[in-house]
């Protein structure tokens, strides 16, 4: 219980510091916006997600519907109800219910990779560190951002904002080095998410569900191309 | 902002985040033993990160040079499989060097 636990925030750590630069730049966009610092905070506190939170920030600003809130925060979010399942085929057998309502707080596009690349399956005390080290530094940087306001240089922030892409990289490369079929499906999604992104998709297309949508056919096309062999997949492990 | 209005979007945002995330971890409890909703699952995180990560990774720093520099320098380290923090310091540091380069010359 407790080695788990311990694992979990150490793996939670580089998570925790990519966290910090994204959540600044909320924590500065909300107070630029008029929100007080009380306020940009426990937005964080209590979403843990970043697309998800600057959407619902613009919304909040321009005072839209409640109806719409509701909506924006389904499609932009919704990627993580694909990422619970995978979680939930990790989770060790005394993952029940109650303590199912506390894992499934945490689940992000971070936490869920960490979680799914463990070669065995997850306890309750592992998701816990690995959740709890993130949303401190995920409240944490937007607390700092609130208060930076303008004090920070330009050239800082700016470079701050591919701290959390650099992360990505580290987390989906390194494998696809050992299987070149996960290039595949990295490269399907890019292309996807690419079309969308210099087309007039972009137009009709929110962010949050060009995610749902190059996610699920690019997981898709590497079903249909390699099918994974349980064993095979076990062995492999890491990936 | 008015407080009370505040936490109602609050409540609507937090809530649906979390019934998102919550719902199907309680309803997916048996292990899937189809070998193709095993391998969409097994896939699922590359091509979830892989569509956030492209393009955005280029224009996430305010201009494309820095980007695509700081993305060559994040590949490169990551195919090393060099750590999560090592890699997102080592690219912030390049765009930071481009953007200091930049204002040098400008």
């Amino acid at each position: 219980m407790g080695q788990d636990f311990q694992k979990g925030i150490r793996d939670g750590i580089p998570i925790a510091l990519g966290y910090l630069s994204v959540s600044f730049t909320f924590g500065l966009a909300a107070v630029a916006n008029g929100l007080a610092v009380w306020q940009a905070v426990l937005i964080s506190l209590t979403n843990l997600t970043s697309a998800g939170q600057f959407a619902g920030l613009d919304i909040m600003v321009a005072a839209g519907g409640y109806a719409e809130m509701v909506l924006a925060q389904l499609v932009i979010n919704l990627r993580y109800s694909l990422m619970s399942i995978a979680v939930s085929q990790k989770a060790d057998a005394k993952m029940k219910t109650p303590q199912r309502l506390l894992v499934g707080f945490g689940i992000t596009d971070e936490i869920f990779a960490v979680a799914t690349g463990q070669n065995d399956s997850v306890s309750t005390a592992y998701m816990t560190g690995l959740m709890l080290t993130p949303i401190a530094g995920w409240t944490l940087g937007t607390l700092l951002g609130a208060l930076a306001g303008n004090i920070l240089p330009a050239l800082v922030a700016d470079a701050l904002g591919i701290a959390i892409y650099g992360m990505f990289l580290a987390i989906i490369l390194p494998p696809a080095r050992e299987n070149k079929k996960l290039f595949v499906i990295i490269g399907a999604a890019a292309a996807i998410s690419c079309i969308r992104y210099f087309t007039p998709l972009r137009e009709v297309l929110s962010s949050g569900f060009t995610i749902i949508i190059a996610a699920i056919a690019a997981s898709v096309l590497g079903a249909v191309l390699f099918p994974v062999d349980t064993d095979a997949q076990k062995e492999e492990g890491s990936a | 902002m008015n407080t009370k209005i505040f936490l109602i979007y609050l409540l609507l945002m937090a809530g649906v985040t979390y019934l998102i995330r919550t719902i199907p971890l309680i309803v997916f409890r048996e292990k899937i033993r189809n070998r193709f909703v095993q391998s969409v699952l097994y896939y699922m995180p590359y091509a979830v990160l892989g569509t956030m990560t492209f393009p955005a990774i280029f224009f996430s720093t305010g201009d494309l040079l820095s980007g695509c520099v700081g993305a060559g320098v994040g590949t490169v380290l990551a195919l090393r499989k060099k750590s999560l923090l090592f890699v997102a310091i080592a690219a912030c540091l390049a765009v930071a060097a481009v953007k200091g380069l930049e204002l040098l010359l400008r």
